[in-house]
């Protein structure tokens, strides 16, 4: 009984330390965002104020810079590159996994290795021929830059899922007199479906959030948010409020997605490689 | 692997046919893949041997190495380097160990754990940009930051006031990645422990091992993929990071990494050849750390046909 006591009181302290994990781990994101609901004034207070009066102040006064064409634009870019990585990544990761072709490995292996080049290694020449043929702040640049950086990720993934369908499977279909179009989409589709899901989530990710390509080769027409929030702040000043309300709405597609599709976030990220 | 069917051999025209077809939807993403990233690298290692800064546009030509040694002896790209190291390895070490402690915490069951779990991915799916943000202006700023404004709640108005950036700035930096990167490692960890095979564990405390016993001998074998794959992962991306440095440095207080050292010599110094070769050096690093991935990938594919 002792024993079984000190088990339950373990468990007890283990899941309240969890608790507090995690409550240390999301706090800085609920003061982000409770401090964009204050006024200027009461979000530079020290010590803080914490029960101030609310405020849209901030959003106000973010809205009001016209931050509209950067989000327009950064949506393009994540939702057409991400688009473009899937009809790219689906027939290689089809061609790589049933039915490979030869020295499937050494291909899938020259996809990845170019994720271990930095990005700074290429930036310049593209950046001198962007400019030479007067493609500079153009948001199909960035289009096709985020494309190349998601589609060694994508095929890697998809690659993983597909190689998960029992050949066994697919022989059974052929014998059944299924044609390519049936067998996709009554046996590889259902298998694909969550992987499909958790690439692209990933790549929606990952082109959204960035910042290098976008800082470096895009100006004032093709601009992103994550380039907006960066100028947004040395432009204006210090206004806390702001700048909180700023970057929680410029989060607000990724969190939204991230928590809707944490399953498939968690599958993605584990890359199912290792399984 | 499979092997050719042996009639396909007897029919070698009819094979080639075949391996066309099976090649061909491999071929745009290949084609893509070679155009938009070997074309410009190669362009770089080119460049890295020229003399070309866009501010004397008749002194261009070749340049020998000369542009290699600028930056090995230069003092700014030498404490780059280190930097860079200094941050990779520390924010990678340190979210992978916090991440495996949080992940061993998640992987039990309790009232709630998906409500934990969600709460702990937040800080991954912030926009870098907006997190460096909130680091530098909600969070470390001396006046009006949330840290210093607990100090003056804590222990009144003669609290310590310190300016956590000027005093700490790499280590300020490194704190928010961690925070940032630490949800990101335990996801792949806890995929990892979620994967174990129960029963064996089961059998294992039937037997009386106890628990650091079965988390040695049992847990930490099986993580092992899990924890080099999520290493990599992390550090090919920490290796990389531009928007923490820019964002809450720019660069200074010796916060200066490659990728931060690379876009100043390019985009405000244009002096294209000293970016180039530095880029080619970041290369060259990335190399040595994909030797060990190259090891963790076929372990991984081993794994896969065994």
């Amino acid at each position: 009984m002792r024993v079984a006591g000190g088990k339950k009181r373990t468990g007890v302290l283990l899941t309240g330390a969890t608790w507090i994990i995690s409550v240390l781990f999301v706090f800085p994101v609920v003061w982000m965002i409770w401090t964009s609901f204050h006024s200027e004034t009461d979000a530079a207070a020290n010590p803080p104020k914490v029960l101030s009066a609310f405020s849209v102040q901030g959003y106000r006064s973010f809205f009001g810079s016209n931050p509209w064409p950067p989000i327009l634009n950064s949506l393009t870019a994540s939702v057409i590159s991400t688009i473009l990585v899937l009809c790219l990544a689906l027939p290689a990761a089809y061609a790589l996994s049933i039915r490979p072709v030869k020295k499937w490995s050494d291909v899938l292996f020259f996809f990845l290795s170019t994720k271990f080049m930095p990005v700074v290694a290429a930036l310049l020449p593209v950046y001198l021929f962007a400019e030479k043929v007067h493609f500079l702040d153009n948001i199909w640049l960035l289009i096709i830059l985020y494309t190349s950086m998601n589609l060694p990720i994508a095929v890697w993934m998809l690659r993983s899922f597909l190689a998960e369908i029992p050949a066994e499977m697919l022989e059974a279909a052929q014998v059944d007199g299924a044609g390519l179009i049936r067998t996709l989409r009554e046996i590889i589709a259902p298998v694909v479906m969550p992987g499909i899901a958790s690439a692209a989530l990933i790549c929606f990710i990952f082109s959204w959030n960035e910042l290098l390509f976008a800082r470096v080769l895009t100006g004032t027409r093709a601009e992103t948010a994550p380039v907006f929030l960066t100028g947004f702040v040395t432009s204006q000043g210090l206004f806390l409020a702001q700048v909180c309300a700023a970057s929680f709405v410029v989060s607000l597609p990724v969190l939204a997605a991230g928590f809707a599709a944490q399953d498939k976030l968690v599958q993605g990220l584990s890359m199912g490689a290792v399984r | 692997m499979t092997s050719e069917p042996a009639v396909a051999q007897s029919n070698s025209s009819l094979a080639k046919a075949g391996a066309w077809a099976r090649r061909a939807p491999l071929l745009p993403a290949l084609i893509f893949m070679i155009i938009v990233t070997q074309i410009p690298f190669l362009a770089t290692v080119v460049i890295s041997f020229m003399n070309w800064n866009a501010y004397y546009p008749n002194n261009r030509g070749f340049a020998g190495i000369d542009n290699f040694k600028t930056v090995l002896t230069d003092v700014d790209a030498r404490e780059a380097i280190i930097v860079t190291i200094l941050l990779t390895v520390g924010v990678v070490v340190v979210s992978l160990v916090l991440g495996l402690a949080i992940a061993l915490l998640l992987d039990r069951k309790f009232r709630g754990r998906s409500v934990a779990r969600t709460l702990m991915i937040t800080p991954f799916l912030i926009v870098p940009v907006a997190a460096a943000l909130l680091w530098k202006h909600a969070l470390y700023n001396a006046q009006y930051g949330l840290l210093n404004g607990v100090l003056k709640w804590v222990f009144g108005d003669g609290a310590p006031q310190p300016d956590w950036i000027s005093d700490h700035p790499l280590i300020s930096i490194i704190v928010a990645l961690v925070w940032q990167w630490t949800p990101f490692m335990m996801l792949i960890l806890l995929a990892g422990l979620q994967s174990r095979p129960m029963d064996v564990v089961e059998a294992a405390k039937i037997d009386g091992a106890s628990g650091w016993q079965i988390f040695t001998n049992m847990t930490l074998p099986h993580l092992r993929q899990y924890i080099e794959l999520s290493g990599l992962l992390g550090a090919i991306y920490i290796v990389q990071n531009f928007d923490a440095v820019f964002t809450i440095t720019s660069g200074g207080l010796g916060t200066a990494n490659l990728p931060y050292y690379i876009y100043e010599t390019f985009y405000s110094a244009h002096n294209y050849g000293t970016a180039s070769a530095a880029g080619v050096i970041v290369v060259i690093g990335s190399i040595i750390i994909a030797t060990f991935a190259l090891r963790t990938v076929l372990s991984l594919f081993r794994e896969e046909t065994r």
